[in-house]
């Protein structure tokens, strides 16, 4: 049953001791202290728990811990670097894309996600990259503005 | 927050493995593989195996091979986001490429799988609710909680004798339509058998299948100049399920006309409704005004939606015409 | 260097793009929610649920539950039994139930485990014996059945409260008009729906006999003074800390049984207790949009004018009181900030069913009546041949006059905000030109920038505000002022800073924190901007006439030409004379010892004396316009907004990118109202209490949205700074359905209209009737005879014939 998983979190290796019905996101915010990853169903729905498992937006709800061995995972404390704010960020600050902040580091990641695979995204892979996490303050128009200003501005420290 | 039941998990190495350990603990174990419909169902205790058999480190499950030309076999361990951007799926079975691009949310896409998507359990109003609120309720036949499936009526439809669950999953319609077979595994051998013979019209045992088998390859045919598509019906362009899924498929002559047609509706039924009578009307036609007037009365006639999804009973009768005929219209232009 | 001055409305910080406070903390996964927090030793607590709609509470027995190891402690109501509301009238909640259930999902027994896994595992075991009363889900069956009673609060039956005001002569102005209309709306209910559940940990110390309660709440003071009074605590025993909050939109202002019980369960076991509600909890917890059937009668001169109008509003209350007085009161009174309307009448009923109780959510109790008018006057415009603007502008109140209702509106720019949409949508050259199934619709709308009446009686200020100054030059502002993602903590920053010339950042925010903080009221109605912010420039103010002084004693200038700026404090005619701010704090600190001030805001007196006049008055209101256009498809009845034009009454946006955030909100919010939210029940079972079958909308379909903030002078608001964070709702949802009209030329005079409703209408259409759907009849009640309120003088002088 309960057995010693080794996890890789934001680049750091954990060992928890972890029944098999404990989800990633108990794992995150309750075993390692990770609160930064939000809960908002832990049904599927809302994608506020979403995290990166190799690179990709996962809901952290829905993956078992005792699954995600083996792979990377970053969450949102996994994105500033020496206390710097990662280009995603520091965009979404900019461009007012967060209000009560509750979806934002689902937000940011499923960002990073995106641009890291596609540096110039159109409007429409935007949309879909951000409609798996529910927003109910901004309603998406400063979100979309900020990952378009995020793609410049990776696109700029590229060049 | 809502937790999981506890349970056992389970790892083979490969999927004999796999459905011997099902064949094994019987209806006391599940498998595995997204965890995007098992997983919120056990949280909801709808469903509570002791045993979960993972199928997610399967390489054997992984992957696809063939082309349009000799067919094309997608893997059942594929994701949903895999399926979609395979390129003889996009170029050859476009139905099927809308379909899986429109499963959910592109989160939920990454992580669900094709298998898991054909064996998606049917849905219900009265079903896919916590469990405090079925106790509210009284329990539903599907999930009786501390009764027994005989003590409790269909909610949908008390008075007879049968669960009316929904199957809306967005593959199957479109996979039904364009022909494609699956290959079962199971302790005791294996079989291919086409697509819509894995259904049943039960919203309870909705799969033809012993619990121990797995689906593991999808089989599509060569495309062969067929042309399909997939239109979803839904209140939100994220995340919702089919409130109607309409799958077509064609194949035309140079001149236009249908010579084979397959359309199949999810959404509606407890399993995928082939709609083989009304696409009938289209054989030896062209895709135009009058025949697609004819196909959308056929179509009112044979669709009997039960009041258990979203929208109401008599917008999904009086809506399924129309989007027949805008399906049948896109292929056509 | 250019000198700055407030008097010239040029600004160092007020009005600039600069990132919100809290911005760092919440993109980097630092801010704190309250279910991120843990304390040593702390007890997982969990509610346990009626499945019931209505029933007597036979028994509720927890032995079985006691018994599973880990499980600490389990009470019931008769644990907690002293009822509770933050509305003085109210008191008819209790932290579980008693000795009834009212509406599924009502807590009635709670308990705290050393783990959730347990805390839920023995929730399960707690048994409760019911007694089934007949409930009643809707209006229409709660008047219709006034026995048994739900409550025996209200007057008879389950009628909760009444309203009858009747200002002027209703049935004379009737007479004057040359055409009279009426019209009924329905709104559905709906619900705020944020995305951070709701979540308390409580802590009693027992060697301090005091309890602190970190909860996700809008409302520390009222909640300090409800958990107070629930617990039988004295005020100062209790201590309410709010961390950060996940959005709250109206939904977490009430006494919430979760926060009641955490501390009761913490104070039976000198543990902390952590209750967090899981989403379906949350559509339990309520307190969202009102179901509510409205009648209007509007009587019009041939141009247009208004000379009587009639509103009568029936609210589906659910089970309790919750905010519900002000709720009924706010239906009637913002049609004649507006619009003016020389004889009015309002009356209103509120009705209490089995259902989670109704209360306040953006824009509280205003949209329902605004959205029922806004298509009125559509319908009205239409038989009097005349555009919809054209109606409107006919109407318009102005600034600085009196409503015949008694409120009072300073600045007013309702006029240049429905010229900006007029002609950035091309109102006027595309109207009536589109093709059929597409459309553009109009509607404007008021809002109060702050409710001017505390919720219970008192003739002290409804903001403080302290400030400190260190010696370091750091500054620290001590307020309630509640941030729940609206953004108050940048709006108080941003006035501090320009009045001591520093930048935001610069500011240190100790906030909502009943132990540490003076007085703010809430994040409620709008109020903050202005009331917390009035407390903080007049705190900021005087910490900078210290500083000032100071100075000019130091460096021998005269004081009139010292100024604030840029980190500095220096003379404006010779600006390298000067000190930092840091040197400054120094001098006034040694001048005049610990720099510390403090500022309080109380509203004007009202002007109305009437019975119910305590809602409505705000020190000023805000103005919204809103053009829409639809594409609707007269098959499937689907509608897709594409473009959305706001323009909105700011009097100065302190912060454009946050203001703008706000109407963009807004917007979605009122899109989901619009078209597919409900919180809808079948038989006595919320429908879905999910975020799969409540239906936000996703960013599918948001629509284009195109902001304007219009400016206007507000001597009452700090900097001119009006509210923006529920004004812009009310216009949306009204010009969407006024679009839908002009798109198919049917009527779908209900919300939602959802795709059923306007390909029903378009039904009713093809078979030759009224192209319509919506409420053809009001339930059966009779309203008291109205109390005739006489109306301000300066109406009884226009009445005068010239």
């Amino acid at each position: 049953m309960e057995r010693a998983v080794r996890l890789k979190v934001n680049g750091q290796e954990h060992r928890v001791l972890v029944p098999p019905h404990r989800t990633l996101l108990e794992v995150l915010r309750e075993d390692l202290g990770l609160v930064g990853t939000k809960h908002g169903c832990e049904l599927g729905e809302c994608g506020v728990c979403t995290v990166l498992v190799d690179g990709e937006p996962a809901l952290s709800c829905l993956v078992l811990a005792h699954e995600v061995e083996g792979h990377e995972v970053t969450t949102v404390e996994g994105l500033a670097t020496d206390g710097q704010l990662h280009p995603v960020q520091r965009a979404f600050v900019e461009s007012g894309a967060l209000q009560c902040g509750y979806c934002t580091p689902a937000m940011v990641l499923v960002t990073k996600a995106l641009l890291d695979r596609v540096p110039e995204p159109s409007g429409e892979q935007v949309r879909e990259a951000v409609a798996g996490v529910f927003c109910r303050c901004t309603g998406y128009v400063k979100i979309l503005e900020a990952v378009q200003a995020a793609a410049r501005r990776l696109r700029e420290a590229r060049a | 927050m809502l937790r999981l039941p506890a349970f056992q998990l389970l790892r083979p190495a490969t999927v004999a493995e796999a459905t011997h350990m099902l064949a094994e603990l019987g209806p006391q174990a599940a498998p595995l593989a997204g965890g995007t419909d098992l997983l919120p169902k056990m949280k909801r205790r709808q469903l509570q195996p002791r045993y979960l058999v993972s199928l997610r480190g399967l390489r054997e499950l992984r992957g696809w091979s063939g082309s349009p030309e000799q067919g094309l076999v997608l893997r059942a361990g594929c994701t949903l986001a895999e399926v979609a951007a395979q390129p003889a799926v996009r170029s050859a079975y476009r139905a099927l490429a809308e379909a899986v691009a429109v499963c959910s949310n592109p989160i939920l896409h990454r992580m669900g799988t094709l298998g898991g998507n054909l064996c998606l359990d049917t849905r219900c109003t009265y079903y896919d609710q916590t469990e405090h609120w079925r106790q509210a309720l009284g329990w539903c036949m599907k999930a009786p909680g501390p009764r027994t499936p005989e003590e409790v009526p269909c909610r949908v439809a008390p008075g007879g004798s049968r669960c009316w669950a929904v199957s809306a999953g967005d593959g199957a319609p479109a996979l039904i339509a364009l022909g494609a077979k699956v290959r079962l595994v199971g302790a005791r051998g294996e079989r291919v058998l086409p697509l819509e013979d894995l259904y049943r019209d039960d919203g309870i045992r909705y799969l033809d299948k012993s619990p121990d088998e797995l689906v593991v390859e999808v089989l599509l045919p060569p495309a062969d100049g067929l042309r399909s598509t997939y239109r979803k019906v839904r209140r939100r362009g994220s995340l919702d399920f089919a409130a109607l899924g309409v799958a077509a498929a064609v194949r035309q002559d140079p001149d236009g006309t249908v010579t084979s047609c397959r359309l199949v509706l999810g959404g509606v039924a407890s399993r995928p409704l082939v709609l083989e009578e009304v696409a009938s009307l289209l054989v030896g036609q062209r895709l135009e005004q009058e025949v697609l007037e004819r196909v959308s009365e056929a179509v009112y006639r044979a669709v009997h939606p039960m009041d258990n999804t979203d929208f109401t009973v008599l917008y999904r009768r009086r809506t399924a015409p129309v989007h027949v005929r805008r399906a049948l219209e896109a292929l056509a232009s | 260097m250019r000198v700055l001055e407030e008097r010239e409305r040029v600004f160092s910080v007020v009005g600039q793009r600069l990132p919100r406070v809290d911005g760092w903390a919440k993109v980097s996964g630092r801010a704190q929610y309250t279910d991120d927090l843990t304390l040593p030793g702390m007890l997982f607590g969990k509610l346990v649920r009626s499945t019931h709609a209505h029933a007597r509470l036979v028994s509720v027995r927890l032995e079985r539950a006691l018994k599973v190891p880990g499980v600490v402690a389990a009470i019931t109501g008769r644990d907690v039994p002293v009822r509770y509301s933050v509305f003085p009238v109210g008191q008819d909640e209790t932290a579980l139930a008693v000795d009834r259930v009212r509406y599924v999902g009502e807590p009635v027994a709670a308990l705290a485990a050393v783990d959730p896994y347990t805390a839920e595992e023995a929730a399960r075991l707690v048994e409760v014996e019911y007694e089934p009363l007949p409930a009643r889900m809707d209006l229409e069956e709660a008047l219709r059945n006034p026995e048994p009673r739900i409550h025996d609060s209200g007057p008879f039956g389950n009628v909760h409260r009444l309203a009858s005001l009747e200002f002027g002569d209703v049935e004379a102005g009737f007479a004057e008009a040359d055409h009279v209309r009426e019209d009924l709306f329905f709104y559905g209910g709906n619900t705020h729906a944020p995305l951070e559940p709701h979540s308390a940990l409580a802590w009693w110390d027992p060697g301090a006999r005091k309890l602190t309660v970190w909860t996700s709440h809008q409302g520390p003071h009222y909640l300090h003074r409800g958990l107070a009074r629930a617990l039988g605590l004295e005020e100062h025993q209790v201590r309410v800390v709010v961390p950060a909050v996940g959005g709250g939109f109206g939904g977490k202002l009430d006494i919430f049984h979760h926060e009641v019980c955490a501390a009761k369960l913490s104070m039976l076991t000198g543990r902390p207790v952590k209750i967090t509600l899981t989403r379906e909890e949350v559509f339990y917890a309520h307190r969202g949009r009102h179901p509510e059937l409205l009648r209007i009668r509007t009587g019009v001169k041939r141009d247009g004018r208004i000379v009587a109008m009639h509103v009568e509003a029936y609210l589906d209350g659910g089970a309790y009181c919750s905010f519900g007085p002000a709720t009924l009161l706010y239906a009637g009174t913002q049609q004649p900030v507006t619009y003016r309307i020389p004889h009015y009448r309002f009356q209103g009923v509120r009705v209490f069913t089995n259902k989670p109780p109704c209360g306040p959510k953006r824009g509280h109790g205003t949209p329902q009546a605004r959205c029922a008018l806004e298509v009125h006057l559509d319908k009205l415009s239409e038989d009097l041949g005349l555009d919809p603007v054209e109606l409107r502008l006919r109407n318009l109140t102005g600034p600085n006059e009196l409503t015949v209702n008694w409120l009072e509106i300073t600045s007013n720019g309702l006029r240049a905000c429905i010229e900006k949409v007029v002609e950035a949508s091309g109102w006027r050259q595309r109207r009536g030109r589109l093709p059929y199934g597409r459309g553009l619709g109009f509607a404007c709308s008021a809002y109060l920038t702050g409710a001017g009446g505390s919720i219970y009686y008192s003739d002290m200020p409804h903001s403080e505000v302290h400030l400190r100054v260190d010696r370091s030059g750091g500054v620290t502002v001590y307020t309630m002022a509640t941030e729940i993602g609206q953004g108050s903590a940048t709006a108080v920053a941003t006035i501090v800073a320009e009045v001591l010339g520093l930048q935001p950042q610069d500011i240190s925010l100790v906030t909502s924190d009943t132990d540490l903080t003076p007085i703010d009221l809430g994040s409620y109605s709008s109020r903050v901007t202005l009331m917390v912010g009035n407390a903080a420039y007049e705190a900021a103010c005087r910490a900078r006439d210290l500083l000032l002084d100071a100075v000019a004693e130091r460096l021998q200038v005269p004081r009139s030409r010292l100024v604030a700026q840029s980190r500095r404090i220096f003379d404006r005619a010779t600006p390298e004379v000067g000190a930092s701010f840091a040197q400054a704090a120094q001098w006034a600190e040694a001048r005049f010892g610990c720099l510390a001030t403090s500022g309080s805001y109380r509203p004007p007196q009202k002007l109305g004396t009437y019975k119910g006049s305590g809602v409505g008055p705000s020190p000023a209101y805000t103005f919204s316009a809103c053009v829409a256009e639809v594409q609707a498809d007269p098959e499937t009845g689907e509608v897709k907004v594409e473009r959305v034009w706001v323009a909105h009454d700011i009097g100065r946006a302190l912060n454009p990118v946050l203001v703008e955030g706000q109407v963009e909100g807004s917007v979605h919010m009122a899109l989901g109202e619009a078209l597919m939210e409900e919180q809808a029940f079948r038989k006595e079972l919320h429908r879905g209490p999910s975020w799969l079958d409540y239906k936000v909308p996703t960013v599918y379909e948001m629509p284009e949205v195109i902001t304007f903030l219009v400016e206007t002078d507000e001597p009452r608001a700090p900097f001119s700074a009006k509210e923006v964070g529920q004004g812009p709702l009310l216009c949306v949802v009204p010009a969407i359905l006024n679009a839908i009209a002009d798109a198919l030329k049917v009527r779908v005079d209900e919300v939602p209209a959802t795709p059923e409703k306007v390909l029903k209408a378009l039904e009713e259409q093809r078979k030759g009737r009224t192209g319509r759907v919506g409420p053809t009849k009001v339930p059966p009640f009779s309203f008291p005879p109205p109390e005739r309120v006489p109306r301000p003088q300066s109406w009884e002088e226009a009445a005068q014939p010239a």
